[in-house]
Order: structure tokens, then sequence, then C-alpha cells
């Protein structure tokens, strides 16, 4: 999971160098926290959030069968 | 490789040098001169060779392609990946076993790739680029099954002279409807609402 998130945001940002993807496990549900540099901000997001959307769309399809619930944060 | 620098006599000589150890041509790469270097006293005295950085420049329509592979990996999904190119539109046809988890429901998980896909494209793109990506067909599918959809819908306006709201469809979907319908004497179509909820009404004449 951590490796798509890394995959998808490394194509869009233009630091690449500083994305950090956190992965913290909770009892229902795994949570991804995203980071990427101040200046990329607006790219992983998107007007009225479309890219965020469309990251978490993909992200959440690729869910394993049978795991818990997976979120992901974005900054 | 991708990016090396070379030296030479002249900038020429250099580039050149970089050219055939880099074995590519001069259209397929990025030029940057470092130093112009000086010929110096009777070309041996206080002369100084031209270095020059050059670099492969990145073909972005593979790189796309890449980007799908290395996503797809991600989700278990080995995919095969065949790319038509026609002016500005670039088409990825994907091809796997088990590519329903990339479709998603109603395609809502290839839409969202879709629109990766072009941002990663025109990211480090000079030229402008539109992306269809299908996975096995499905578009042309999805376009039989909203053309008679819309057919449906337009009777079903007509028969209760009534609008019909559709339910909200990403703007290449809506597209297909309006051409399916843009002959029917009867009704007329039109898009409401904003995006991501934007919808096609069918409205009685």
């Amino acid at each position: 999971m951590k490796a798509l998130i890394e995959t998808i945001v490394t194509s869009l940002v233009d630091h690449p160098e500083d994305i950090v993807v956190a992965e913290r496990e909770e009892e229902s549900k795994i949570v991804y926290h995203l980071t990427v540099n101040q200046e990329d901000v607006g790219k992983v997001i998107g007007k009225n959030g479309r890219i965020a959307k469309a990251i978490r769309t993909v992200v959440y399809a690729a869910k394993p069968d049978g795991n818990k619930r997976i979120y992901l944060d974005i900054m | 490789m991708r990016e090396l620098t070379a030296s030479g006599q002249t900038v020429e000589e250099a580039v050149q040098s970089a050219l055939e150890q880099l074995n590519t041509t001069r259209d397929r790469v990025e030029i940057e001169v470092i130093d112009e270097g000086k010929k110096g006293l009777l070309g041996v005295f206080g002369s100084k060779r031209a270095y020059v950085k050059v670099k492969i420049k990145k073909n972005p329509i593979e790189a796309a392609e890449n980007f799908i592979h290395e996503v797809a990996k991600n989700m278990n999904i080995d995919v095969e990946i065949a790319t038509t190119v026609e002016g500005n539109h670039v088409t990825f046809e994907m091809n796997a076993e088990n590519i329903a988890l990339l479709i998603g429901k109603r395609g809502q998980t290839l839409n969202a790739f879709q629109y990766l896909v072009h941002l990663a494209l025109n990211r480090d793109s000079d030229e402008y680029y539109s992306v269809t990506l299908d996975a096995e067909g499905y578009r042309g599918r999805r376009k039989e099954t909203l053309e008679s959809l819309a057919g449906k819908m337009a009777d079903k306006a007509v028969r209760l002279n009534k609008k019909v709201a559709l339910e909200p469809m990403p703007a290449f979907e809506r597209k297909i409807i309006h051409s399916a319908l843009q002959d029917h004497e009867n009704i007329t179509t039109y898009s409401d609402g904003a995006e991501p909820h934007r919808h096609i009404v069918i409205k009685p004449n």
C-alpha cells in the first residue's frame, strides 16, 4: 500500500524526495498519512480536492481482501 | 545512462562525444553548456576544454506507460498496455487477468486512474495531451450501455412529458449521451449542476 501511494504521488510532484508516507494502525482501520513538500501541496490536492479524491479512489481500490479498512490522510 | 558531462576542444566536440557515449542523437537530448572553453594561444597555451552536460529527454508517453505499469504492479495486477497516439490524444488500453479491480463500480477507479495518468503525462511534457485509459474494452462497452440508457430515458421523458435527470457522470460520458440524443426531435439535453455532480437532464420539447 505504501509503495502504491508513493508511486502515484512521485509522478505528480516536483520534489519527490520530500514525500513521506507514515503508516499507523488503529483498531478498525489503517491510516496512511501523506506529506509532501510545501510547494507540491496543490499538486496532490487539486482544485476542490479533485486530485486527492482520485488518489484515494485508486488507493482504496487496491485494498487487499479481508484486511482492515484503509484511510488516506493528506497533509 | 540518462545524463553525463563530457568535454572536448570545442563545445561541438564535447556534445558529439556525449552523444556517442549515450548512444543517442541530438534531437533526443537536452544540452547544457557548463564551460565554453578557450582556444588559447596557438591552441596550446592557456587553452581550456569545453564542458557540456547532456541529458536524455524523457519521452512523456513512455513515462506514462511505466507509471501505469508501476501502479498496477503495486495492486498486484500485471497489465499489458497497448498505446495509440493520435495527434494530441493518447489511448492506453490495458489488459490483465483481474482487471475488474482497476475498473471499479461504474468505472470510477478507471476514471480516477485516467485522471492521474493525465496529470502524470502532462507534468513533464511541453505538449498538452489528452488521455483515454481503457481496460479490456470497457470504454466501448460503457458507450453502448450509455447509448441504450440515453434512448430509454429520452422515451421516458417524452412519455411522462417531464424532465428526466440522469445520475452524475464525467464530462466524456455526458458527451456520449448528448451526441446520442442530438438528432432526437422531441427532446433537448443539457447538463446541470457543478462538477463532480454535473449530470444530464433530458427535457421534452
